[in-house]
Protein backbone atom coordinates (compact mmCIF):
# COMPACT_ATOMS: atom_id res chain seq x y z
CA UNK A 1 0.00 0.00 0.00
CA UNK A 2 2.91 2.24 0.76
CA UNK A 3 4.60 1.60 -2.47
CA UNK A 4 2.14 3.36 -4.76
CA UNK A 5 4.35 6.10 -6.17
CA UNK A 6 1.54 8.17 -7.62
CA UNK A 7 0.15 9.08 -4.21
CA UNK A 8 3.42 10.01 -2.53
CA UNK A 9 3.18 13.47 -0.99
CA UNK A 10 5.45 15.76 1.01
CA UNK A 11 6.98 14.59 4.29
CA UNK A 12 5.96 16.55 7.37
CA UNK A 13 6.70 16.45 11.08
CA UNK A 14 3.70 14.84 12.68
CA UNK A 15 4.07 13.35 16.21
CA UNK A 16 5.83 15.12 19.03
CA UNK A 17 8.63 13.37 20.93
CA UNK A 18 6.44 13.13 24.06
CA UNK A 19 3.72 11.38 22.07
CA UNK A 20 6.16 8.99 20.44
CA UNK A 21 7.94 8.08 23.69
CA UNK A 22 4.69 7.57 25.55
CA UNK A 23 3.17 5.58 22.70
CA UNK A 24 5.91 2.95 22.63
CA UNK A 25 6.37 2.77 26.38
CA UNK A 26 2.63 2.33 26.65
CA UNK A 27 2.55 -0.36 23.97
CA UNK A 28 5.11 -2.39 25.92
CA UNK A 29 3.51 -1.81 29.34
CA UNK A 30 -0.02 -2.49 28.14
CA UNK A 31 1.14 -5.75 26.63
CA UNK A 32 2.79 -6.78 29.92
CA UNK A 33 -0.20 -5.65 31.97
CA UNK A 34 -2.77 -7.37 29.77
CA UNK A 35 -0.93 -10.68 29.54
CA UNK A 36 0.02 -10.81 33.22
CA UNK A 37 -3.49 -9.62 34.13
CA UNK A 38 -4.97 -12.62 32.34
CA UNK A 39 -2.52 -14.80 34.30
CA UNK A 40 -3.89 -13.30 37.52
CA UNK A 41 -7.48 -13.64 36.31
CA UNK A 42 -6.84 -17.35 35.72
CA UNK A 43 -6.50 -17.86 39.48
CA UNK A 44 -10.23 -17.17 39.78
CA UNK A 45 -11.86 -16.80 36.36
CA UNK A 46 -15.21 -15.55 37.70
CA UNK A 47 -16.51 -11.99 37.95
CA UNK A 48 -19.08 -10.53 40.32
CA UNK A 49 -20.88 -7.29 41.06
CA UNK A 50 -20.86 -5.79 44.54
CA UNK A 51 -18.64 -5.81 47.60
CA UNK A 52 -17.96 -9.55 47.82
CA UNK A 53 -17.94 -12.57 45.52
CA UNK A 54 -16.53 -16.06 45.81
CA UNK A 55 -17.40 -19.54 44.61
CA UNK A 56 -20.77 -19.76 46.32
CA UNK A 57 -21.90 -16.36 45.08
CA UNK A 58 -23.52 -15.59 41.75
CA UNK A 59 -21.01 -14.66 39.06
CA UNK A 60 -22.07 -12.59 36.02
CA UNK A 61 -19.23 -14.04 34.00
CA UNK A 62 -17.49 -17.36 34.32
CA UNK A 63 -14.74 -18.29 31.90
CA UNK A 64 -12.30 -21.09 31.32
CA UNK A 65 -8.70 -20.26 32.08
CA UNK A 66 -6.96 -18.31 29.32
CA UNK A 67 -4.41 -20.51 27.56
CA UNK A 68 -0.66 -20.13 27.69
CA UNK A 69 -0.81 -18.18 24.42
CA UNK A 70 -2.44 -15.32 26.27
CA UNK A 71 -0.76 -15.16 29.64
CA UNK A 72 2.47 -13.93 31.15
CA UNK A 73 4.18 -16.10 32.18
CA UNK A 74 2.98 -18.70 29.70
CA UNK A 75 2.52 -21.40 32.35
CA UNK A 76 0.25 -20.65 35.28
CA UNK A 77 2.18 -18.85 38.02
CA UNK A 78 0.08 -16.42 40.03
CA UNK A 79 3.02 -15.02 41.98
CA UNK A 80 5.04 -14.25 38.85
CA UNK A 81 2.04 -12.80 37.00
CA UNK A 82 1.51 -10.51 39.98
CA UNK A 83 5.16 -9.46 40.02
CA UNK A 84 4.98 -8.51 36.33
CA UNK A 85 1.66 -6.75 36.79
CA UNK A 86 2.57 -4.82 39.94
CA UNK A 87 5.98 -3.79 38.60
CA UNK A 88 4.56 -2.47 35.32
CA UNK A 89 1.46 -0.82 36.82
CA UNK A 90 3.08 2.12 38.65
CA UNK A 91 5.30 2.97 35.65
CA UNK A 92 2.24 2.82 33.42
CA UNK A 93 0.17 5.01 35.76
CA UNK A 94 2.82 7.69 36.27
CA UNK A 95 3.64 7.72 32.55
CA UNK A 96 -0.02 8.38 31.77
CA UNK A 97 -0.16 11.12 34.37
CA UNK A 98 2.99 12.74 32.98
CA UNK A 99 1.70 12.49 29.41
CA UNK A 100 -1.67 13.98 30.37
CA UNK A 101 -0.07 16.93 32.15
CA UNK A 102 2.47 17.44 29.36
CA UNK A 103 -0.25 17.29 26.70
CA UNK A 104 -2.27 19.89 28.57
CA UNK A 105 0.83 22.08 28.98
CA UNK A 106 1.89 21.92 25.32
CA UNK A 107 -1.74 22.27 24.22
CA UNK A 108 -1.68 18.94 22.31
CA UNK A 109 -5.05 18.15 23.86
CA UNK A 110 -6.70 21.39 22.76
CA UNK A 111 -4.99 21.62 19.40
CA UNK A 112 -5.28 18.05 18.17
CA UNK A 113 -7.74 16.11 20.32
CA UNK A 114 -10.49 18.54 21.31
CA UNK A 115 -13.59 18.45 19.10
CA UNK A 116 -14.04 21.46 16.83
CA UNK A 117 -17.23 23.35 16.24
CA UNK A 118 -19.64 21.29 14.17
CA UNK A 119 -17.60 18.09 14.41
CA UNK A 120 -20.07 16.48 16.77
CA UNK A 121 -23.07 17.27 14.57
CA UNK A 122 -24.82 13.97 13.81
CA UNK A 123 -24.47 14.56 10.07
CA UNK A 124 -20.72 15.02 10.34
CA UNK A 125 -20.28 12.00 12.61
CA UNK A 126 -22.39 9.88 10.27
CA UNK A 127 -20.31 10.98 7.31
CA UNK A 128 -17.14 9.99 9.17
CA UNK A 129 -18.60 6.59 10.01
CA UNK A 130 -19.49 6.08 6.33
CA UNK A 131 -16.00 7.11 5.24
CA UNK A 132 -14.48 4.61 7.65
CA UNK A 133 -16.84 1.86 6.55
CA UNK A 134 -15.89 2.46 2.92
CA UNK A 135 -12.21 2.64 3.93
CA UNK A 136 -11.94 6.11 2.44
CA UNK A 137 -9.10 7.79 4.27
CA UNK A 138 -8.48 11.54 4.18
CA UNK A 139 -5.73 12.86 1.95
CA UNK A 140 -3.77 16.08 1.78
CA UNK A 141 -4.21 18.55 4.62
CA UNK A 142 -7.17 16.61 6.02
CA UNK A 143 -4.89 13.64 6.70
CA UNK A 144 -2.90 15.74 9.15
CA UNK A 145 -5.89 16.31 11.40
CA UNK A 146 -7.57 13.62 13.46
CA UNK A 147 -11.10 12.88 12.31
CA UNK A 148 -13.98 12.81 14.76
CA UNK A 149 -13.97 9.04 15.35
CA UNK A 150 -10.23 9.13 15.90
CA UNK A 151 -10.54 11.99 18.37
CA UNK A 152 -13.35 10.23 20.20
CA UNK A 153 -11.34 7.03 20.55
CA UNK A 154 -8.14 8.78 21.61
CA UNK A 155 -10.01 10.89 24.16
CA UNK A 156 -11.88 7.79 25.30
CA UNK A 157 -8.65 5.85 25.76
CA UNK A 158 -6.55 8.59 27.39
CA UNK A 159 -9.19 10.17 29.62
CA UNK A 160 -11.63 7.31 30.29
CA UNK A 161 -10.37 3.75 29.71
CA UNK A 162 -6.78 4.19 30.94
CA UNK A 163 -7.73 6.12 34.12
CA UNK A 164 -10.54 3.62 34.75
CA UNK A 165 -8.22 0.64 34.46
CA UNK A 166 -5.71 2.32 36.82
CA UNK A 167 -8.24 3.38 39.46
CA UNK A 168 -10.08 0.05 39.48
CA UNK A 169 -6.68 -1.63 39.72
CA UNK A 170 -5.84 0.43 42.80
CA UNK A 171 -9.20 -0.53 44.27
CA UNK A 172 -8.22 -4.18 44.29
CA UNK A 173 -5.44 -3.49 46.78
CA UNK A 174 -6.54 -3.93 50.41
CA UNK A 175 -3.89 -1.42 51.47
CA UNK A 176 -5.24 1.24 49.09
CA UNK A 177 -8.76 0.47 50.32
CA UNK A 178 -7.69 1.55 53.79
CA UNK A 179 -5.92 4.62 52.40
CA UNK A 180 -8.69 5.71 49.99
CA UNK A 181 -11.96 4.03 51.00
CA UNK A 182 -13.92 6.49 48.81
CA UNK A 183 -12.43 4.87 45.72
CA UNK A 184 -14.02 1.48 46.52
CA UNK A 185 -17.33 3.23 47.15
CA UNK A 186 -17.04 5.05 43.82
CA UNK A 187 -16.98 1.72 41.97
CA UNK A 188 -19.61 0.06 44.15
CA UNK A 189 -17.36 -2.42 45.91
CA UNK A 190 -14.18 -4.37 45.30
CA UNK A 191 -15.73 -7.09 43.15
CA UNK A 192 -17.47 -4.48 40.98
CA UNK A 193 -14.11 -2.76 40.60
CA UNK A 194 -12.54 -6.07 39.58
CA UNK A 195 -15.26 -6.55 36.95
CA UNK A 196 -14.79 -3.00 35.64
CA UNK A 197 -11.02 -3.55 35.56
CA UNK A 198 -11.57 -6.59 33.35
CA UNK A 199 -14.05 -4.75 31.09
CA UNK A 200 -11.73 -1.76 30.73
CA UNK A 201 -8.81 -4.06 29.90
CA UNK A 202 -10.81 -5.70 27.12
CA UNK A 203 -12.02 -2.32 25.86
CA UNK A 204 -8.35 -1.37 25.55
CA UNK A 205 -7.63 -4.65 23.77
CA UNK A 206 -10.49 -3.88 21.35
CA UNK A 207 -9.05 -0.41 20.78
CA UNK A 208 -5.68 -2.03 20.09
CA UNK A 209 -7.15 -4.33 17.42
CA UNK A 210 -9.01 -1.51 15.64
CA UNK A 211 -5.94 0.70 15.97
CA UNK A 212 -3.72 -1.95 14.33
CA UNK A 213 -6.31 -2.53 11.61
CA UNK A 214 -6.44 1.21 10.87
CA UNK A 215 -2.64 1.44 10.74
CA UNK A 216 -2.55 -1.47 8.31
CA UNK A 217 -5.21 0.05 6.10
CA UNK A 218 -3.81 3.57 6.18
CA UNK A 219 -0.32 2.46 5.16
CA UNK A 220 1.62 0.68 7.90
CA UNK A 221 5.15 1.77 7.00
CA UNK A 222 4.26 5.45 6.80
CA UNK A 223 2.22 5.31 10.00
CA UNK A 224 4.83 3.36 11.98
CA UNK A 225 7.64 5.58 10.73
CA UNK A 226 5.64 8.61 11.83
CA UNK A 227 5.32 7.16 15.32
CA UNK A 228 9.03 6.30 15.52
CA UNK A 229 10.71 9.28 13.84
CA UNK A 230 7.83 11.72 13.84
CA UNK A 231 8.10 12.12 10.04
CA UNK A 232 4.95 11.43 8.08
CA UNK A 233 4.36 11.39 4.36
CA UNK A 234 1.12 13.15 3.58
CA UNK A 235 -1.06 10.84 1.49
CA UNK A 236 -2.31 12.49 -1.72
CA UNK A 237 -5.49 12.12 -3.64
CA UNK A 238 -5.20 9.39 -6.29
CA UNK A 239 -5.76 12.05 -8.95
CA UNK A 240 -2.25 13.25 -8.19
CA UNK A 241 -3.43 16.70 -7.20
CA UNK A 242 -1.07 18.45 -4.77
CA UNK A 243 -2.13 20.92 -2.15
CA UNK B 1 -1.86 -7.77 5.11
CA UNK B 2 -0.98 -11.47 5.49
CA UNK B 3 2.58 -10.51 6.20
CA UNK B 4 1.56 -7.94 8.75
CA UNK B 5 -0.69 -10.39 10.54
CA UNK B 6 2.07 -12.97 10.64
CA UNK B 7 4.50 -10.34 11.91
CA UNK B 8 2.08 -9.37 14.64
CA UNK B 9 1.65 -12.99 15.71
CA UNK B 10 5.37 -13.56 15.59
CA UNK B 11 5.91 -10.40 17.62
CA UNK B 12 3.51 -11.57 20.29
CA UNK B 13 5.22 -14.96 20.52
CA UNK B 14 8.64 -13.32 20.67
CA UNK B 15 7.45 -10.93 23.38
CA UNK B 16 6.02 -13.80 25.39
CA UNK B 17 9.04 -16.06 25.25
CA UNK B 18 11.29 -13.03 25.65
CA UNK B 19 9.49 -11.99 28.83
CA UNK B 20 9.60 -15.53 30.20
CA UNK B 21 13.31 -15.77 29.51
CA UNK B 22 13.90 -12.37 31.13
CA UNK B 23 12.03 -13.49 34.24
CA UNK B 24 14.51 -16.34 34.67
CA UNK B 25 17.43 -13.89 34.86
CA UNK B 26 18.34 -13.36 38.51
CA UNK B 27 19.05 -9.65 38.29
CA UNK B 28 15.89 -8.94 36.32
CA UNK B 29 13.91 -11.07 38.76
CA UNK B 30 15.20 -9.06 41.68
CA UNK B 31 14.23 -5.81 39.93
CA UNK B 32 10.79 -7.20 39.14
CA UNK B 33 10.25 -8.41 42.71
CA UNK B 34 11.43 -5.10 44.18
CA UNK B 35 8.21 -3.42 43.03
CA UNK B 36 6.84 -4.74 46.35
CA UNK B 37 9.04 -2.23 48.18
CA UNK B 38 7.69 0.64 46.11
CA UNK B 39 4.09 -0.38 46.80
CA UNK B 40 4.72 -0.79 50.52
CA UNK B 41 6.41 2.59 50.71
CA UNK B 42 3.70 4.30 48.62
CA UNK B 43 0.81 2.79 50.55
CA UNK B 44 2.34 3.45 53.95
CA UNK B 45 2.99 7.06 52.85
CA UNK B 46 -0.58 7.52 51.64
CA UNK B 47 -2.39 6.06 54.62
CA UNK B 48 -2.44 7.04 58.25
CA UNK B 49 -0.64 4.47 60.40
CA UNK B 50 -3.93 3.39 61.95
CA UNK B 51 -6.15 3.91 58.89
CA UNK B 52 -8.88 1.29 59.17
CA UNK B 53 -9.85 -1.27 56.58
CA UNK B 54 -13.48 -0.82 55.57
CA UNK B 55 -16.05 -2.29 57.91
CA UNK B 56 -19.46 -3.43 56.71
CA UNK B 57 -23.04 -3.75 57.94
CA UNK B 58 -24.36 -7.15 59.10
CA UNK B 59 -26.59 -7.37 55.99
CA UNK B 60 -23.48 -7.19 53.78
CA UNK B 61 -21.97 -10.42 55.15
CA UNK B 62 -21.33 -13.16 52.56
CA UNK B 63 -23.91 -15.97 52.87
CA UNK B 64 -21.07 -18.50 52.92
CA UNK B 65 -17.56 -17.53 53.98
CA UNK B 66 -15.32 -19.45 51.63
CA UNK B 67 -12.55 -21.39 53.40
CA UNK B 68 -9.33 -21.72 51.44
CA UNK B 69 -5.94 -23.37 51.84
CA UNK B 70 -5.85 -26.09 54.48
CA UNK B 71 -9.38 -27.34 55.26
CA UNK B 72 -8.22 -29.49 58.14
CA UNK B 73 -4.63 -29.83 59.40
CA UNK B 74 -5.32 -33.51 60.23
CA UNK B 75 -2.01 -34.03 62.02
CA UNK B 76 -1.96 -36.28 65.11
CA UNK B 77 -1.14 -33.27 67.30
CA UNK B 78 -3.99 -31.19 65.87
CA UNK B 79 -6.45 -34.08 66.12
CA UNK B 80 -5.52 -34.49 69.78
CA UNK B 81 -6.37 -30.88 70.67
CA UNK B 82 -9.46 -30.90 68.43
CA UNK B 83 -10.89 -33.99 70.22
CA UNK B 84 -11.03 -32.14 73.53
CA UNK B 85 -12.66 -29.09 71.99
CA UNK B 86 -9.31 -27.27 72.20
CA UNK B 87 -9.34 -27.47 76.01
CA UNK B 88 -5.67 -28.55 75.90
CA UNK B 89 -4.67 -25.98 73.29
CA UNK B 90 -2.37 -23.21 74.48
CA UNK B 91 -1.29 -20.13 72.59
CA UNK B 92 2.37 -19.43 73.25
CA UNK B 93 3.67 -15.88 72.95
CA UNK B 94 7.47 -15.87 73.07
CA UNK B 95 10.65 -14.79 71.34
CA UNK B 96 11.80 -11.24 72.02
CA UNK B 97 9.40 -10.55 74.88
CA UNK B 98 10.04 -9.87 78.57
CA UNK B 99 7.37 -12.30 79.83
CA UNK B 100 6.48 -15.28 77.58
CA UNK B 101 2.79 -16.17 77.78
CA UNK B 102 0.84 -19.39 77.51
CA UNK B 103 -2.88 -18.79 77.13
CA UNK B 104 -5.83 -21.16 77.03
CA UNK B 105 -8.89 -20.54 74.88
CA UNK B 106 -10.95 -19.55 77.92
CA UNK B 107 -8.25 -17.10 78.95
CA UNK B 108 -8.41 -15.63 75.45
CA UNK B 109 -12.19 -15.31 75.80
CA UNK B 110 -11.70 -13.39 79.03
CA UNK B 111 -9.47 -10.76 77.43
CA UNK B 112 -10.87 -7.56 75.83
CA UNK B 113 -12.39 -8.26 72.40
CA UNK B 114 -12.86 -6.45 69.18
CA UNK B 115 -15.61 -7.23 66.69
CA UNK B 116 -15.30 -6.26 63.05
CA UNK B 117 -17.15 -7.01 59.84
CA UNK B 118 -14.47 -6.92 57.18
CA UNK B 119 -13.78 -8.10 53.68
CA UNK B 120 -11.32 -10.92 53.14
CA UNK B 121 -9.54 -10.55 49.79
CA UNK B 122 -7.83 -13.63 48.46
CA UNK B 123 -4.74 -13.21 46.29
CA UNK B 124 -6.68 -15.21 43.70
CA UNK B 125 -9.20 -12.40 43.31
CA UNK B 126 -12.31 -13.39 45.23
CA UNK B 127 -13.67 -11.64 48.33
CA UNK B 128 -15.82 -12.73 51.26
CA UNK B 129 -17.23 -10.56 54.04
CA UNK B 130 -17.39 -11.95 57.55
CA UNK B 131 -17.76 -10.84 61.13
CA UNK B 132 -14.76 -11.60 63.29
CA UNK B 133 -14.41 -11.52 67.06
CA UNK B 134 -11.06 -11.78 68.78
CA UNK B 135 -8.35 -10.33 70.94
CA UNK B 136 -6.32 -7.43 69.56
CA UNK B 137 -2.73 -8.56 69.07
CA UNK B 138 -1.61 -5.34 70.75
CA UNK B 139 -3.06 -6.56 74.06
CA UNK B 140 -1.03 -9.76 73.93
CA UNK B 141 2.17 -7.96 72.92
CA UNK B 142 1.74 -5.41 75.70
CA UNK B 143 1.05 -8.15 78.25
CA UNK B 144 4.12 -10.07 77.13
CA UNK B 145 6.30 -6.96 77.12
CA UNK B 146 7.59 -6.77 73.56
CA UNK B 147 11.26 -5.90 73.57
CA UNK B 148 12.31 -2.68 71.88
CA UNK B 149 14.56 -4.43 69.37
CA UNK B 150 11.79 -6.72 68.06
CA UNK B 151 10.80 -5.88 64.48
CA UNK B 152 8.47 -8.63 63.28
CA UNK B 153 5.77 -10.84 64.72
CA UNK B 154 5.72 -14.41 63.40
CA UNK B 155 2.69 -16.70 63.54
CA UNK B 156 3.42 -20.42 63.67
CA UNK B 157 0.52 -22.62 62.63
CA UNK B 158 -0.62 -26.22 63.16
CA UNK B 159 -1.11 -27.08 59.51
CA UNK B 160 1.74 -29.04 57.99
CA UNK B 161 2.08 -28.02 54.35
CA UNK B 162 4.01 -31.19 53.43
CA UNK B 163 7.50 -32.39 54.28
CA UNK B 164 7.17 -31.26 57.88
CA UNK B 165 6.95 -27.60 56.88
CA UNK B 166 4.21 -25.93 58.87
CA UNK B 167 2.41 -22.84 57.62
CA UNK B 168 3.66 -19.59 59.02
CA UNK B 169 3.28 -15.89 58.36
CA UNK B 170 4.76 -12.66 59.65
CA UNK B 171 3.90 -8.96 59.89
CA UNK B 172 5.81 -5.90 60.97
CA UNK B 173 5.00 -3.76 63.99
CA UNK B 174 2.91 -1.23 62.02
CA UNK B 175 0.38 -3.96 61.32
CA UNK B 176 0.95 -5.79 64.62
CA UNK B 177 -0.22 -2.76 66.62
CA UNK B 178 -3.00 -1.79 64.20
CA UNK B 179 -6.38 -1.67 65.98
CA UNK B 180 -8.00 -4.15 63.56
CA UNK B 181 -5.23 -6.73 63.89
CA UNK B 182 -6.84 -9.38 66.05
CA UNK B 183 -6.55 -13.06 66.88
CA UNK B 184 -10.03 -14.21 66.02
CA UNK B 185 -11.79 -17.12 67.71
CA UNK B 186 -15.26 -16.50 66.25
CA UNK B 187 -16.62 -16.00 62.74
CA UNK B 188 -20.18 -14.78 62.20
CA UNK B 189 -21.00 -15.22 65.93
CA UNK B 190 -19.96 -18.88 66.00
CA UNK B 191 -16.74 -20.44 67.25
CA UNK B 192 -14.24 -20.64 64.41
CA UNK B 193 -14.78 -23.81 62.35
CA UNK B 194 -11.87 -26.11 61.55
CA UNK B 195 -12.01 -25.07 57.87
CA UNK B 196 -11.67 -21.44 58.87
CA UNK B 197 -8.76 -21.97 61.27
CA UNK B 198 -10.01 -23.23 64.67
CA UNK B 199 -9.27 -22.44 67.34
CA UNK B 200 -7.56 -19.16 66.44
CA UNK B 201 -6.63 -17.24 63.30
CA UNK B 202 -4.95 -13.97 62.59
CA UNK B 203 -6.84 -11.07 60.99
CA UNK B 204 -4.62 -8.40 59.50
CA UNK B 205 -7.21 -6.50 57.55
CA UNK B 206 -5.10 -4.31 55.28
CA UNK B 207 -3.48 -7.30 53.61
CA UNK B 208 -4.47 -10.25 51.41
CA UNK B 209 -5.82 -13.61 52.50
CA UNK B 210 -2.58 -15.57 52.71
CA UNK B 211 -1.49 -13.28 55.57
CA UNK B 212 -4.51 -14.37 57.66
CA UNK B 213 -2.75 -17.35 59.27
CA UNK B 214 -5.09 -20.10 60.51
CA UNK B 215 -4.57 -22.63 63.34
CA UNK B 216 -2.22 -20.25 65.18
CA UNK B 217 -0.22 -22.11 67.85
CA UNK B 218 2.60 -19.75 68.62
CA UNK B 219 3.36 -16.07 68.26
CA UNK B 220 7.04 -15.25 68.16
CA UNK B 221 8.65 -11.81 68.25
CA UNK B 222 11.87 -11.59 66.22
CA UNK B 223 14.25 -8.97 64.90
CA UNK B 224 14.86 -10.72 61.58
CA UNK B 225 12.97 -13.17 59.38
CA UNK B 226 16.12 -14.76 57.98
CA UNK B 227 16.21 -17.77 60.33
CA UNK B 228 12.53 -18.67 59.91
CA UNK B 229 11.45 -21.10 57.20
CA UNK B 230 13.42 -20.18 54.12
CA UNK B 231 13.68 -16.59 55.26
CA UNK B 232 11.05 -14.83 53.16
CA UNK B 233 8.65 -14.31 56.06
CA UNK B 234 5.87 -16.73 55.17
CA UNK B 235 5.06 -20.13 53.72
CA UNK B 236 3.83 -18.89 50.33
CA UNK B 237 6.54 -16.25 50.21
CA UNK B 238 9.12 -19.05 50.62
CA UNK B 239 7.53 -21.59 48.34
CA UNK B 240 5.83 -19.62 45.56
CA UNK B 241 7.45 -16.18 45.63
CA UNK B 242 4.42 -14.24 46.87
CA UNK B 243 5.05 -10.70 48.11
CA UNK B 244 5.74 -10.46 51.82
CA UNK B 245 3.89 -7.13 51.87
CA UNK B 246 0.42 -8.22 50.85
CA UNK B 247 -1.29 -4.83 50.89
CA UNK B 248 -1.28 -5.01 47.08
Amino acid sequence: MDSLPDIAGPIVKRHRLSTRLWHWLNALLLYILFASGLGIFNAHPRLYWGQYGANFDRAWLELERFGSWWTLPASYNLALSRHWHLAAAPIFAFALLAYMLWSLANRHVFRDLAFRRGELAPRHVWQDIRDHARLRFPTGAAALRYNVLQKASYIGVIFVALPLVILTGLTMSPGMNAAWPWLVDLFGGRQSARSLHFIAAFALAAFFLVHILMVLLAGPLNEIRAMITGRYRVPQDKSGERP
Amino acid sequence: MMFARRALLLGATAALTGCDRLARNDQFRRALFSAENFHKWAQRSLMARDALAQEFRPDQISPIFRANGTANPNTPAYKAIWRTGFADWRLRVDGMVARPLSLSLSQMHALPHREQITRHDCVEGWSAIGKWRGVPLRILLDAAGLRRDARYIVFHCADDMGGGRPYYESIDLVDAFHPQTILAFALNDRPLSVANGAPLRLRVERQLGYKQAKYVMRIEAVDSLDAIGRGKGGFWEDVAGYDWYAGI
